[in-house]
């Protein structure tokens, strides 16, 4: 079981994670459309999924942990 | 000074498709100082994850105010041109914050009606006039320009002034004096523009944006510079892509067609032709506000780097095989739109004129071919963005 995260304070709201994963996360309503994960336990089938959109965030917003 | 032993960057290219020679042996190596065009000294960061790593330190600044910025672009001295993408923080994220609303994926997605109408029309009009047509002028170049006239709220027609004076900017072979002439009649048209809108408001970005000028969020003059940036950014990369990725996909016999039969494929060969051409060709640069280690070397503060996104994406240490173009390729993190907070903001909207752009043009022109030798196609070598000239094809 893998746990993902994300810092509001890093996010810029590029929306790199929606189009990598768009049922992991999405963006919410502004002003800074700031990163919000849809499924922060994702399932082993969309874990690679998760690790790339964790790698694709320009800002270094989204981490991802075990358990 | 020990600057006689620098070589040079690798610059010149000995095959379109490829980056310059040289880039490859750099990569075994630790970052190396070189000799720009222009005599200037750089650190040249060449690997996948050292190239990471520069553009997201907030010690790495991108003010080409630094009196060691790499000058990519031979510019006269001046205040603000090129906006936030030289630009630290805050100024940058206060910018650029402006512009988020603009290029969310929820945003751009309902864009979509609108570019395939565009796409549409322009290719009604190939086959109308067919069957031989350039396919930059005809299609690629007036594609993102109409889509980034009417995002902005740009009269298209205009655009032959404004597509020959971004072309004038990006030329690395045109003297200072008429690229900052090419600035300068850009930024005048664009701040007339700008002054109209401020006066009577219109829903369009330009419009919208400048709506925040009486809260005292940015200034009428950086507005301008915003406007400069979008535009000049928003037709010329897009444009080579879709043309050089066309030329790329056409190369190999079979590519095309596979794509015409599987549709499917369309937004992974965009990704791959990203990775592939990466053509903000010369890298990105930037100063050292602090010593940073990178690779294994210590670069001194004030220093300037060029991070080169070109060689990042073909380490094969992060791309296996990172030299052949392959549709069916494991996704790496291709750095072609940077990375960090300067990371292309249409990034989006470039993705989604390319996946439209590739999937109408296998569509209807499966058997579409050069009417030229590969050799006489006008490869853009010196110019910032790389790409073609022209693409004569028929079908």
């Amino acid at each position: 079981m893998v746990r993902l995260h994300a810092d509001p304070d890093r996010c810029r709201g590029t929306g790199q994670c929606v189009f990598v994963a768009p049922d992991l996360f999405d963006q919410d309503d502004g002003p800074e459309y700031k990163v919000i994960i849809l499924d922060p336990e994702p399932a082993s089938s969309q874990l690679l999924l998760a690790t790339r959109a964790v790698l694709a965030c320009p800002n270094l917003a989204l981490t991802v942990s075990d358990g | 000074m020990e600057q006689l032993e620098v070589p040079k960057m690798p610059w010149k290219r000995t095959n379109g498709f490829h980056p310059p020679e040289g880039f490859a042996q750099l990569r075994e190596g630790p970052p190396v100082r070189v000799r720009l065009p222009n005599g200037q000294v750089a650190w040249l960061v060449t690997k996948h994850a050292d190239v990471r790593a520069v553009l997201s330190d907030p010690r790495v600044s991108a003010k080409d105010s630094q009196p060691q910025f790499p000058m990519l672009i031979d510019l006269p001295p001046g205040e603000g041109m090129f906006s936030f993408l030289r630009m630290d923080d805050p100024d940058h994220g206060r910018l650029r914050r402006l512009l988020t609303a603009e290029f969310t994926m929820r945003r751009v997605n309902a864009m979509r009606p609108g570019v395939e109408q565009a796409v549409d029309d322009l290719l009604d009009a190939m086959v109308e006039a067919g069957p031989a047509a350039d396919l930059v002028k005809d299609f690629a170049l007036p594609l993102p320009s109409q889509v980034i006239c009417q995002l902005l709220g740009v009269p298209y027609e205009d655009h032959e002034f404004f597509q020959d004076r971004s072309a004038a900017v990006l030329d690395l072979a045109a003297p200072p004096e008429e690229v900052g002439k090419a600035m300068g009649e850009l930024g005048g048209y664009l701040a007339a523009l700008v002054a109209e809108k401020v006066r009577t408001p219109s829903d369009d970005l330009l419009g919208r944006v400048a709506a925040a000028i009486p809260e005292e969020r940015l200034t009428e003059r950086e507005l301008v510079d915003m406007a400069l940036l979008l535009l000049v950014a928003g037709h010329e990369t897009t444009a080579n892509m879709i043309a050089l990725g066309t030329l790329t996909l056409l190369q190999e016999p079979g590519r095309w067609a596979e794509l015409h039969a599987d549709p499917s494929l369309i937004g992974s060969a965009s990704e791959e032709l990203l990775r592939y051409l990466t053509i903000v060709q010369f890298g990105l640069a930037r100063t050292l506000l602090e010593p940073l280690t990178v690779g294994g070397v210590t670069m001194g503060a004030g220093e300037g780097l060029i991070a080169s996104i070109a060689s990042a994406n073909r380490d094969g240490a992060h791309f296996p095989d990172p030299d052949s173009f392959g549709l069916g390729r494991e996704q790496g993190q291709h750095l072609a739109f940077g990375f960090g907070m300067h990371q292309c903001l249409g990034a989006a909207l470039a993705r989604l004129e390319m996946n439209i752009a590739f999937d109408r043009l296998t569509a209807r022109f499966p058997e579409l071919r050069l009417t030229i030798p590969l050799e006489d196609v006008p490869f853009r070598y010196d110019q910032f963005v790389y790409g073609i000239g022209s693409l004569p094809v028929t079908w």
